[in-house]
């Protein structure tokens, strides 16, 4: 039940930030999803990230902070198992499925659904 | 092409009053007139909305665990999945950007969000053709976040190889 809790309070609190960098810092929300998808993979790159995610769960996966996360993840897994070259390879390993299901929902949308107003 | 001033005007015709404002003037003038929208009630309801879509996401992740016997880390993806697909349903009948208005921050940050900037876009050029249209404008706002996800993760990347190398 804590983890329920825990993934509320925490991803609440990311949307919080995001909300703040709109109104008080006035970033454009291009700005500000470009902004936190940088802190996160920065806050994994120092390994903070997967304590956070054992912590509150979905409410560190859930937010776009996430992604940034698993860009790093991906590139630092397989630049361990690779060598240098895994930085490039390995960038998209983890977050294929986020990528490929938003692509091919958004596709099979497109062809379905008419533009309202 | 100036606008003559009101001088040749007929009688009882306004006189034309050029624009007097400084930007300054105007910038008072307009924000005098802004509907007022509270800091605090806008951070409540992002924090309210974010935080519910995060727990729908621990549940949809508990359920994966539960019933396949995944790892939290397993269930990663697919929860992410099932949440990409109802937000690109909702954004299809057109809920999620109702609730977007509302929410604000709440319903952007979330991967959701990212799949509602990425459907409403294919939807919205989709009478441009799927190849320029869709296709072509898919990406037009959800690009950035993963343009800089790269460049940032490659930066990361490549410190963390020199660390390896150095020490």
């Amino acid at each position: 039940m804590m983890q329920y809790l825990w993934a509320f309070l925490i991803g609440g609190g990311i949307c919080v930030i995001g909300q703040l960098l709109f109104d008080v810092a006035k970033l454009t929300p291009a700005h500000t999803m470009s902004l936190l998808v940088v802190v996160g993979a920065i806050v994994d790159g120092l390994g903070w990230y997967d304590p956070l995610i054992k912590f509150a769960g979905a409410g560190a996966t859930v937010p776009i902070t996430s992604f940034g996360n698993s860009l790093v993840h991906g590139a630092l897994t397989e630049l361990q198992r690779d060598g240098w070259i895994g930085v490039i390879t390995g960038i998209f390993e983890v977050t294929s499925a986020g990528i490929s299901a938003a692509i091919i929902f958004s596709f099979l949308a497109a062809l379905v659904v008419k533009p309202k107003g | 092409m100036a606008v003559k001033s009101s001088s040749g005007g007929g009688a009882g015709a306004k006189p034309y009053k050029p624009l007097s404002m400084s930007a300054k003037e105007y910038q008072a003038f307009a924000k005098a007139r802004e509907p007022a929208r509270s800091v605090w009630a806008n951070a409540l309801r992002a924090f309210l909305t974010g935080g519910l879509i995060c727990l729908i996401g621990q549940g949809i992740q508990q359920f994966f665990m539960a019933a396949f016997g995944m790892t939290a880390k397993q269930a990663g993806s697919p929860t992410v999945a099932v949440l990409i697909l109802v937000s690109v349903i909702l954004t299809c009948l057109g809920v999620y950007d109702k609730i977007a208005q509302w929410a604000g921050a709440g319903t952007a940050v979330p991967v959701t969000g990212f799949a509602n900037s990425m459907a409403s876009a294919a939807i919205e050029h989709r009478s441009e053709g799927l190849v320029l249209g869709t296709g072509g404008n898919m990406f037009k706002l959800a690009g950035s976040v993963i343009v800089f996800g790269v460049v940032a993760a490659f930066v990361i990347g490549i410190i963390h190889w020199l660390i390896g190398v150095w020490s």
